[in-house]
């Protein structure tokens, strides 16, 4: 497996809409750890070190 | 109990009276270190001089968690790996907690058909008390205790030491130096090398504290306690009822104010409680990851903390300088010998800075996660902690300390991939049982070639060790394979391994061994 950056979603507006909706009512704080949280547990479900690799320097890389 | 530190005897130098022959090894520090370099040298039929600044053991506990490889090491060195596993503590058991509860807990989990334990507890000072004993009684080695080495100086076949006694100063050609002086080595110092890496801003309080108490021979870790809120703790029993405990105080904190009696007694009785104890050491102390760029400098090596510091909770400091000592011990002996080219020592800094690396890396990164710095480092730490105490995936990522496991030497020996992982060249062999006693102990102080369920090849010019394919010699050496050949290294790494080869493909595997080749 190597990371995808083609659209890949099975429903884009609908996980878009449901991120929001996760974060409704966090202070700054709460919200960024959330998102800490979120990170870590995507990234295991990834687990193959070179997709994470490329992950993390696509994100580098696009800011 | 308290331990009762009996200064050793100084004797006068004979170098005070007249200029001594010149000796073959001189051998700087009386730790651990440098002991065990003087008995293995000496198993190698190698004299050697020690000289030590100090005429007692250790003070204060200090390097506590001793390492399976390095117990190896130690059992090499007459009684000493015995008594040490005698008298110590053996645990498996790790125990990590955010403040009260358990997110992840670890077992050391020694399968079976090992002589030696994964872990065992044991303070700096016995096992240096061992080595001295152990080292007094070889023919080979001399120690002078009350000798500081305060000048240094060498040319291309040998180095002169100026050393300080208190009838006076004295020299000393040998034509090795070996300075194994510690972490603040003086013989590094002299020779102004530089000593590159990282200090991380964080200040521990280390304790020994005496206390009857019935916690389990565990290696209990906290994060954030809520007895030493928003920091870090470690508990650890070592024998005699003597526990350590480690507290994390913060760069703030003043090092002057913190290691007063009174301002430890109330922290200590935080984490034990209403539990009566005597405080017998503490040090306060900053974490650092450096090393020398090369541990060999003309006939001045280095080995141990004066080549390599690490920070603590990786039990990686004292571990790592015993594998320094397996490393050179053999090596050096066939220099003097002159069995071998002393371009061959360039193997052992090659060896060891690349596992000095891999113990630096470690450390970094527990240190790191145990101290994180403000901002995001701090956020996603906390987060993992917050994790691993609801979905497994995260306890992986909690990093307490990665505790030592010998490291694989990149060599280039023979290979043959259908062989076990674990025991491939750059490995320690494995150990097995064999009967009653133990494959590790059969290997000697030569190179062996172990033929595993057939026979060796005619006109092998190493000692073979024949084996029947079963048991743990068949799972740790064969694997699905029916037969095996493992040229095995004096300090038991496998050098070169087939399922066949002739008698002159061993004999050019030992001559690269012995040369040291890349």
């Amino acid at each position: 497996m190597s990371l995808t950056l083609q659209p890949n979603f099975q429903d884009a507006d609908g996980f878009y809409a449901a991120l929001l909706a996760t974060h409704k009512g966090l202070s700054e704080a709460e919200s960024a750890a959330l998102n800490a949280r979120l990170i870590l547990i995507l990234a295991n479900h990834v687990g193959e070190k070179a997709t994470l690799d490329e992950a993390l320097k696509a994100a580098r890389a696009t800011g | 109990m308290a331990y009762d530190y009996k200064p050793y005897p100084y004797r006068r130098a004979p170098g005070l009276t007249a200029p001594e022959p010149r000796h073959k090894v001189l051998i700087v520090g009386a730790g651990p270190i440098g002991l065990a370099m003087a008995i293995e040298l000496a198993n190698h039929g190698v004299r050697s001089v020690v000289i030590d600044d100090n005429d007692v053991v250790s003070v204060g506990s200090r390097a506590i968690c001793w390492s399976k490889r390095a117990l190896e090491v130690l059992d090499r060195l007459g009684d000493v790996g015995a008594r040490a596993v005698a008298k110590g503590v053996t645990w498996k058991v790790g125990r990590t907690r955010h403040h009260e509860a358990e997110v992840y807990a670890f077992d050391l989990l020694p399968e079976a058909g090992h002589k030696m334990p994964a872990f065992v507890n044991l303070q700096q000072y016995y096992v240096e008390e061992y080595l001295i004993d152990e080292a007094l009684r070889r023919p080979e080695i001399e120690i002078r205790f009350k000798n500081r080495v305060v000048g240094l100086d060498q040319s291309t076949d040998h180095a002169t030491a100026r050393i300080e006694t208190p009838d006076g100063a004295y020299e000393l050609e040998a034509d090795w130096l070996i300075a194994c002086d510690g972490a603040r080595s003086p013989v590094r110092e002299m020779m102004g090398l530089a000593f590159e890496g990282v200090l991380f801003e964080e200040r521990f309080l280390i304790a020994d504290i005496e206390m009857t108490a019935d916690f389990p021979p565990e290696r209990w870790f906290w994060f954030e306690p809520t007895f030493h809120p928003g920091q870090s703790a470690l508990l650890h029993k070592q024998p005699d009822n003597i526990y350590r405990i480690d507290l994390q105080l913060g760069w703030d904190t003043d090092p002057e104010v913190e290691r007063k009696p009174e301002r430890i007694v109330p922290r200590i009785e935080k984490v034990v409680g209403d539990r009566k104890f005597r405080l017998d050491w503490s040090s306060i102390y900053t974490f650092q990851c450096r090393r020398l760029d090369s541990f060999l400098h003309g006939r001045v090596i280095f080995a141990g903390d004066s080549a390599h510091v690490v920070s603590p909770f990786g039990a990686r400091g004292g571990n790592g300088g015993l594998q320094d000592v397996d490393a050179l011990g053999w090596r050096l002996a066939a220099v003097v010998r002159g069995d071998a080219p002393g371009a061959s020592l360039a193997a052992y800094d090659r060896e060891r800075t690349f596992g000095a690396d891999e113990n630096i890396l470690n450390s970094s990164r527990t240190t790191r996660f145990m101290t994180p710095a403000d901002g995001i480092e701090r956020l996603f730490r906390d987060q993992v902690l917050r994790l691993a105490g609801q979905v497994p995936f995260a306890r992986t990522l909690v990093n307490s300390g990665r505790l030592s496991v010998p490291c694989t030497y990149a060599l280039t020996g023979a290979d043959d991939p259908a062989l076990p992982l674990a025991a491939r060249p750059g490995s320690v062999a494995p150990d097995a049982p064999l009967g009653e006693a133990w494959l590790l102990d059969r290997l000697g102080r030569e190179p062996v070639l172990l033929a595993i369920g057939r026979a060796a090849p005619k006109g092998v010019t190493v000692p073979v060790l024949e084996l029947a394919a079963e048991g743990w010699v068949r799972a740790r050496y064969l694997g699905g394979a029916g037969a095996a050949l493992y040229l095995i290294r004096p300090d038991q790494i496998v050098a070169a391994r087939w399922q066949d080869a002739d008698a002159a493909t061993i004999a050019d595997a030992v001559r690269a061994m012995w040369e040291g080749r890349e």
